[in-house]
């Protein structure tokens, strides 16, 4: 039956493109070809795999695939995605250009950049995917620009994250404001607040943040860096920043949490006053799932914070790309959209444009609960771009040199 | 690797052990092609030629020389940057202290309570409670002594707040420290076990008792009789496994990512990381940081033997001057008390990963759990099942195969009447004294070029060098203790070697067999660097899955997934209690395996 209702869909979205002049007419035919191929393969999506409720989620699209499509999806678990971007390099290296070890990987930013300028992602394909046209480009061009850099239709994209806090109301009456206000405040309040070590995705994202509202001049972060020299220029009141901050840190800045879930952990167990967090519709889900009081709740700077889009690419020489491409459609329908933007599931924010949607699937997001500890979407404050790959790179091994010895 | 070692004990299976007897002839009744005689060659090529293939193809890289990426040729530009690397110092300092501290600790440990306390009832108790905590794997072990010894850890836990004060926990870093204690507790917890058993082994073949008894009679105290008598006898047999120790100590990933601080890391930790960059002309720098790695402990295991040297010659004097010494009660409190509390604190760590495991919430600073659910193991039933079954598969397969090489390899010993060398010991250990983050990555190259990487073959494969010493060494002893004499009355009926194997040598020697099988099991199931690497990231076992997940997830779920791992070889040794008990029901002799 819903194999029935994906043909189609299918179908009648095979219509739209023609609207837009080109002339796509196999598109059905395409996609069905597509599904056909796909039957029986197995996938190997390398996916971040540190948040058990990703994993949970991960798992339930993989019994969804299964269910629609004959598809097997395996869920690698990763620690960092360059691991699967080193792979990929390696095989490449190897001669290995079929018959590869991933299928799909969960990828944004510097990776999708370093696969993208070493040709090693399959594509594009994102336009032979029904679901792509529910896409909302307009409302979201972080969509079709990825940390500057243009998707390409290289990579499908599949869900929407926002830098924000989490904090504990019970513990914290006030929250700073601005990265300034965050500086003086742990300052008054020394041990209470950190970062997870860069180059884990929250780490860079903080670094990030404070080297965007410190930078004499943002719109320079979103070209490549220039030279050493601009590097040193434009970073330099970030290091200064993080070196002030530093001795009032947790552990006096000399240790750092490995990743997100570990410095939520050390708010639940009140080691910290402060987390970091990619959704926002985190905290409601951490109280859901029993990760976090009830009285956890969420605050962003007022000057805005850092949004961006994340995707899923197929690697050029992946074994099962029909498979893939089937995994990477599905993630994008409206059912598994709104099943990821529960905050009881995951809560992370859809890609799709709900008013585009037909009533039946606008519906399933119309229902969703927002959560007691989310802000509303109007109080999450502007969104500011992301910088470009290079920069975060450079950051990265500067952090290192500077906090790692 | 120097873990899950079951006691080596000198108890033949059945019958007396052939001691310092006349030699005896071979067996010699050929029929047929001899197969068996090529079967010590096969094995030694099945896990000495990949190490050295692999130690090969580190070497090469790093200096420079590494075709596929088109660098050609020698260049020291991998070392330059590899001494250019940020944290390199702090790095090595950190794997030199837990490295050396541990290996110490552990065998000043082991030595002063089996000095002070063998024969003893207490001594009886502790050999029992010990042997199993030998199987449970260093990742598990690991996650539950970070449970334990975190700042809200549950020992702070139990004592907060009313007799600390602590409502909240205290800012100090007591796991991931950057002196790297954690580290050292958690190396000391797996290898002061594994270290008393080969001791036990040791103790077996030296006729200690007769020694002490001896030097008792002559007035010498308990403690001062056993060092002076006993030690230099049983020293030279646990040296290997105190180098294995140590090699081990200096080199340890997966125990380094979760008790080890990250900022820097030690050597094993940084290199490995190195290989993972996604810049690929670090790879080259990685295999700089692996050789440095080898020779590290190269180096470590020279001047540990330097040390042995100097010692000995130091107390010569000291060993033949005559001195009595005390009646050893401090020694005894002393090192009763350590073993007591390394299997105290490996209980807890057990204990607290399955009360992980079923808690609904346990937030700082409660005791215990504030409610109870089977939830965490129903969540993750799915990714267990998958896991869990790759764990099963890979570990009896390896298991297996170690287990029919080393029996063949025993056979042929038995047959022509070959005499086990120190050499043959030597190279048996091997694998435990290289370095793995040394040698596996010219594996994987090596894999990637035959087109063998991600495939059950490499991964079978990588686990059987691992797998392979452990079997040997646990089957080798009893093997080699079967009375001769039931072969030869069996020979003598008129059966073939062959069939004498079979009917008769292979059903006596049943429980031994089946309990280096479960040796080699829970050696397989603690692999993480050789699933990593040959297993090209397309194999998650319970202990890939139990180090990414300890990195900060949910602790139910690291609790689960760490348990179900523990759970996995003592299993296995339960099922090799059992099943000799249930085949030999009716037949007492072997069912008490004497």
């Amino acid at each position: 039956m819903r194999r029935f209702v994906s043909l189609v869909i299918a179908v009648l979205l095979s219509g739209a493109p023609l609207a837009n002049g080109t002339v796509r007419a196999d598109d059905a035919g395409d996609w069905k070809d597509i599904t056909e191929a796909a039957r029986g393969q197995t996938v190997f999506w390398n996916a971040w795999g540190g948040d058990e409720r990703i994993n949970a989620y991960i798992a339930w699209v993989g019994e969804r695939v299964s269910e629609d499509y004959g598809v097997t999806l395996r869920h690698v678990k990763l620690a960092d995605t360059a691991d699967a971007v080193s792979r990929v390099l390696a095989e490449k290296a190897a001669g290995r250009d079929s018959g590869g070890s991933i299928d799909l990987i969960w990828i944004n930013g510097e990776n999708f950049a370093t696969m993208k300028s070493n040709s090693l992602l399959f594509g594009p394909f994102t336009e032979r995917l029904p679901n792509y046209r529910l896409v909302d480009f307009a409302g979201k061009p972080t969509t079709q620009i990825d940390f500057t850099v243009p998707v390409d239709g290289l990579e499908a994209p599949w869900g929407m994250a926002k830098f924000n806090f989490i904090y504990d109301s019970a513990r914290l009456a006030e929250t700073p404001a601005s990265t300034a206000a965050l500086l003086d405040w742990t300052k008054t309040n020394p041990g209470r607040f950190t970062y997870p070590a860069p180059p884990d995705f929250l780490g860079s994202t903080f670094l990030k943040q404070v080297l965007i509202d410190l930078a004499p001049d943002p719109q320079a972060l979103q070209a490549p860096v220039a030279d050493d020299g601009q590097f040193t220029e434009v970073t330099e009141p970030l290091w200064a920043y993080l070196d002030e901050l530093a001795p009032h840190l947790w552990r006096g800045g000399k240790l750092f949490p490995a990743n997100g879930p570990a410095q939520r952990q050390l708010l639940d167990d009140g080691e910290l006053d402060i987390t970091l967090s990619f959704y926002p519709s985190d905290a409601s889900s951490f109280i859901a799932n029993d990760l976090l009081p009830d009285s956890a709740r969420m605050f962003v700077f007022e000057d805005g914070t850092i949004g961006n889009t994340h995707f899923v690419a197929i690697p050029y020489n992946a074994n099962a790309k029909e498979g893939a491409m089937v995994v990477a459609d599905f993630l994008m329908s409206a059912e598994a959209q709104a099943r990821k933007q529960n905050p009881e599931v995951w809560g992370d924010a859809t890609v799709l444009d709900v008013t585009a949607l037909e009533p039946a699937e606008r519906k399933l997001f119309d229902e969703l609960p927002l959560g007691a500890a989310s802000l509303p979407p109007e109080a999450l404050g502007p969104t500011l771009l992301e910088p470009h790959p290079s920069w975060m790179t450079r950051i990265e091994a500067e952090w290192r040199t500077r906090f790692s010895q | 690797m120097a873990d899950t070692l079951q006691p080596v004990t000198g108890q033949p299976v059945t019958g007396q052990p052939v001691r310092g007897g006349p030699a005896q002839p071979p067996i010699l009744a050929r029929r047929g092609p001899d197969l068996l005689r090529h079967v010590p060659a096969l094995t030694l090529a099945i896990f000495l030629a990949p190490i050295a293939a692999g130690l090969i193809g580190t070497w090469l890289p790093a200096f420079g020389h590494f075709p596929a990426l088109g660098h050609e040729g020698w260049s020291l530009e991998p070392w330059r940057k590899l001494f250019a690397e940020p944290g390199l110092t702090g790095a090595l300092r950190l794997s030199l202290v837990s490295g050396f501290l541990s290996t110490l600790l552990s065998l000043v440990l082991v030595l002063a309570f089996v000095a002070s306390c063998q024969g003893t009832a207490f001594f009886q108790q502790m050999r029992r409670l010990l042997a199993p905590l030998l199987s449970v794997p260093h990742v598990s072990l690991a996650i539950g002594l970070a449970f334990l010894i975190a700042p809200s850890g549950w020992f702070v836990r139990l004592l907060s707040p009313w007799a600390t004060g602590w409502d909240r926990p205290p800012d100090i870093a007591l796991v991931q420290d950057p002196s790297g204690l954690a580290l050292t507790a958690g190396l000391v917890l797996k290898e002061a076990p594994f270290l008393f058993l080969m001791t036990l082994a040791a103790l077996g073949q030296s006729q200690a008792s007769e020694r002490l008894a001896v030097a008792r009679s002559l007035g010498y105290g308990p403690v001062t009789a056993w060092i002076k008598t006993v030690m230099p006898a049983i020293y030279p047999q646990i040296r290997l496994p105190i180098y294995a120790v140590l090699a081990y100590a200096l080199s340890v990933v997966d125990m380094a990512l979760i008790l080890a601080p990250a900022t820097p890391p030690p050597l094993a930790v940084l290199v490995f990381r190195l290989f993972n960059d996604p810049d690929l002309t670090m790879r080259l720098t990685a295999a700089a940081g692996a050789s440095l790695q080898l020779g590290i402990v190269v180096a470590g295991i020279g001047l540990w033997r330097a040390f042995e040297l100097i010692l000995v010659r130091a107390c010569r004097p000291w060993l033949s001057a005559g001195g009595r010494g005390g009646n050893g009660r401090v020694a005894r409190t002393l090192g009763g008390g350590a073993m007591l509390l390394l299997s105290a604190l490996s209980a807890a760590s057990l204990l607290a990963l399955a009360l992980w495991s079923l808690a609904k919430r346990w937030r700082y600073p409660d005791a215990l759990p504030n409610g109870w659910t089977l939830d965490n193991w129903m969540r993750q039933a799915d990714g267990l099942l998958w896991s869990g079954t790759t764990t099963v598969v890979a570990g009896l397969a390896a298991a297996l195969i170690a287990l029919a090489l080393v029996l063949g390899c025993l056979e042929n010993e038995k047959r022509h009447g070959l005499k086990p060398s120190s050499r043959g010991l030597w190279l048996l250990y091997t694998p435990l004294l290289v370095p793995q983050v040394g040698f596996l990555f010219g594996v994987q190259v090596l894999a990637v070029e035959v087109g063998l990487d991600g495939t059950w073959t490499a991964l079978i494969w990588s686990h059987l060098l691992f797998v392979l010493p452990y079997v040997f060494l646990s089957l080798a002893e009893p093997y080699r203790a079967l009375d001769e004499r039931y072969a030869r009355a069996a020979l003598c009926l008129g059966a073939s070697p062959n069939r004498v194997f079979w009917r008769v040598k292979l059903p006596m020697l049943l429980r031994p067999a089946l309990t280096a099988l479960a040796v080699g099991f829970a050696v397989s199931v603690a692999q993480y660097l050789p699933t990593l690497f040959a297993g090209g990231g397309r194999f998650v076992t319970l202990t890939t899955e139990a180090v990414s997940l300890a990195a900060g997830a949910d602790r139910r779920v690291i609790g689960v997934t760490a348990l179900l791992q523990a759970a996995m070889p003592f299993c296995a040794f339960a099922l090799a209690l059992l099943l000799p008990a249930w085949i030999f029901r009716r037949r007492d002799a072997l069912r008490t395996g004497t």
